[in-house]
């Protein structure tokens, strides 16, 4: 379901453009979110999307447990409501696709966008894999189709690429997480014609600003940025650690905001995908996406500190 | 598929301690009172070890080949496949064993005379029947998340080490109850569970009772065609 194939999203995107809001300014549905969310142009497209995604590694893969998947669906709803957009998610996330499906239909979100890969080995596969994925997902198409940890990609991205080029498919990406593979990821962003790359990348973990970063902004290439508080290790360690006062400068409560803020402050940034169970978590992430950003001195700052604190 | 070096133990790790632990609540939940025919048979085990005679022998590794099918139907394919897309292929290994042990049975072992496998034996087998359950009280969580022998894999392999030690089964039926030790005790230490450490000491202490024993039957009975 993109935001390009529902019928409502259609409508709403041409009242906010009406509006002069033209793609940064969403549409609140029920509960208007404290200031609009900071929003970035895909480098290929130009399409704005919200600083702030939605990741589902772990924290969606609760099963059948209706109580748990009653919890996901409200902290979709409360993403949606709060003006995201981008959730991300994978064949490899156990139950994840089917919890974010589930949530989909119920909610009906007027602009999602769907992000997914494909992790299977042997490119034969791929077009199997990520049909599955489809229904799980229930959408008529994805927005966004990564290859998985550069799982079998010699095969996978012809295929996403000839999916985009059928129109089946808006966006082609790659992605790789803690730093694995750096150099065959530079490569393909070389030589590739692809709209995204997925790193980890947060305060501690920077290594992608000495090439991945430079080198997305000169292939306009966008950033979506994956395990920002290193799978709540970094948020677990900052616990109870007072934020310095620079905190308030950028509008910030709590850590998890600053690390965040630190992450989509970066220009080649297009957007962090923190996962979360948690309403209030989910809440706070957005808030991240709000206001004021870091300039490059404080960012320096927030990483010393983080690295401090940690 | 070179690409695999890549992954670490953690990224293979796709749940949280909260969603596995929901989830034997749920299957608790589901199969109860399937619990209680399960102690039960836990209990015909244990007396099969103090008896030990061939048919007692045998009605052991017929039980516990059952456990080992219904917890890879019932648990791994049914349940865990839900959150653990490598569940299906544990299914295939509890099947396996299931049909090793049963194997075991159509060839009960000689009878052993060493009080170090017979002790042994029994206290780790009634560790997973009687104590294994009681672990959940623990964590102040109570019974529906109490792990039961063959209901849950992890009770369900420490039985198997008691039986396997006691009567003095061939190697062969020791792999899979390892492996599955190794895999659990893994994820649930990627979990920070305290669990962790449970089934692991069980099958150390179980191949440490195996391998002392081993010397002490040695001179009793050179031709043994068990090694352990």
């Amino acid at each position: 379901m993109s935001s390009e194939s529902h019928p409502h999203s259609q409508r709403r995107r041409l009242l906010a453009a009406l509006a002069g809001g033209a793609g940064s300014l969403l549409l609140p549905p029920l509960h208007a979110a404290p200031a609009p969310l900071i929003t970035r142009p895909i480098p290929s497209s130009g399409e704005a999307i919200p600083v702030i995604g939605l990741g589902s590694w772990i924290t969606f893969n609760v099963g059948r447990d209706p109580q748990a998947r009653a919890e996901c669906a409200a902290v979709m709803r409360a993403f949606f409501a709060g003006g995201g957009r981008l959730i991300d998610s994978s064949p490899m996330y156990g139950s994840a696709q089917d919890v974010i499906g589930e949530a989909i239909q119920a909610i009906k979100p007027a602009r999602l966008f769907s992000a997914d890969k494909v992790w299977i080995g042997g490119g034969a596969r791929g077009p199997g894999q990520i049909e599955a994925s489809r229904r799980l997902w229930r959408v008529p198409r994805f927005d966004l189709l990564q290859v998985h940890n550069l799982l079998s990609w010699e095969e996978h991205l012809p295929h996403l690429l000839a999916m985009k080029r059928e129109g089946r498919l808006r966006y082609v990406g790659i992605t790789t997480s803690e730093g694995r593979r750096h150099g065959e990821i530079e490569k393909i962003m070389a030589a590739q014609p692809i709209d995204f790359v997925q790193v980890s990348y947060n305060a501690l973990d920077r290594e992608v600003e000495q090439r991945i970063l430079p080198l997305a902004r000169e292939r306009r290439i966008g950033v979506i940025v994956n395990r920002p508080f290193r799978q709540g290790d970094l948020t677990a360690a900052l616990a109870g650690k007072p934020l310095p006062g620079w905190g308030a400068e950028i509008g910030c409560t709590t850590w998890a905001q600053a690390l965040l803020k630190f992450i989509v402050a970066h220009p080649a940034v297009t957007c962090a995908i923190p996962a979360t169970s948690s309403v209030a978590h989910v809440r706070e992430n957005l808030l991240a996406g709000t206001g004021r950003l870091p300039d490059e001195a404080l960012r320096k700052r927030i990483a010393q500190d983080a690295e401090r604190a940690a | 598929m070179s690409e695999w070096w890549t992954y670490s133990l953690s990224d293979f790790l796709m749940f949280s301690a909260r969603s596995y632990w929901r989830l034997t609540e749920l299957y608790n939940r589901d199969v109860w009172p399937a619990q209680l025919v399960a102690l039960a048979a836990g209990i015909v085990v244990l007396g099969c070890i103090v008896r030990s005679g061939a048919r007692a022998q045998r009605v052991a590794y017929l039980v516990l080949g059952a456990g080992w099918a219904w917890v890879g139907w019932a648990y791994h394919l049914t349940r865990y496949a839900d959150i653990n897309t490598g569940a299906p292929y544990f299914a295939a290994a509890f099947a396996l064993q299931a049909l090793l042990l049963w194997l075991c049975a159509l060839r009960p072992g000689s009878l052993t005379t060493s009080p170090l496998r017979r002790r042994g034996g029994l206290l780790i087998t009634g560790a997973g029947v009687l104590a294994y359950p009681l672990l959940a009280l623990v964590d102040g969580h109570g019974w529906s998340r109490a792990e039961v022998f063959a209901i849950v894999p992890d009770p369900t392999a420490v039985v198997t080490f008691g039986v396997l030690l006691a009567l003095r089964a061939h190697w062969l039926a020791w792999i899979i109850p390892l492996a599955w030790c190794a895999a659990s005790s893994i994820t649930l230490m990627e979990l920070r569970l305290w669990q962790a450490w449970v089934p692991a000491t069980c099958a150390v202490l179980a191949i440490t009772a195996g391998l002392a024993a081993r010397q002490q039957e040695r001179p009793l009975n050179s031709t043994a065609d068990s090694p352990t």
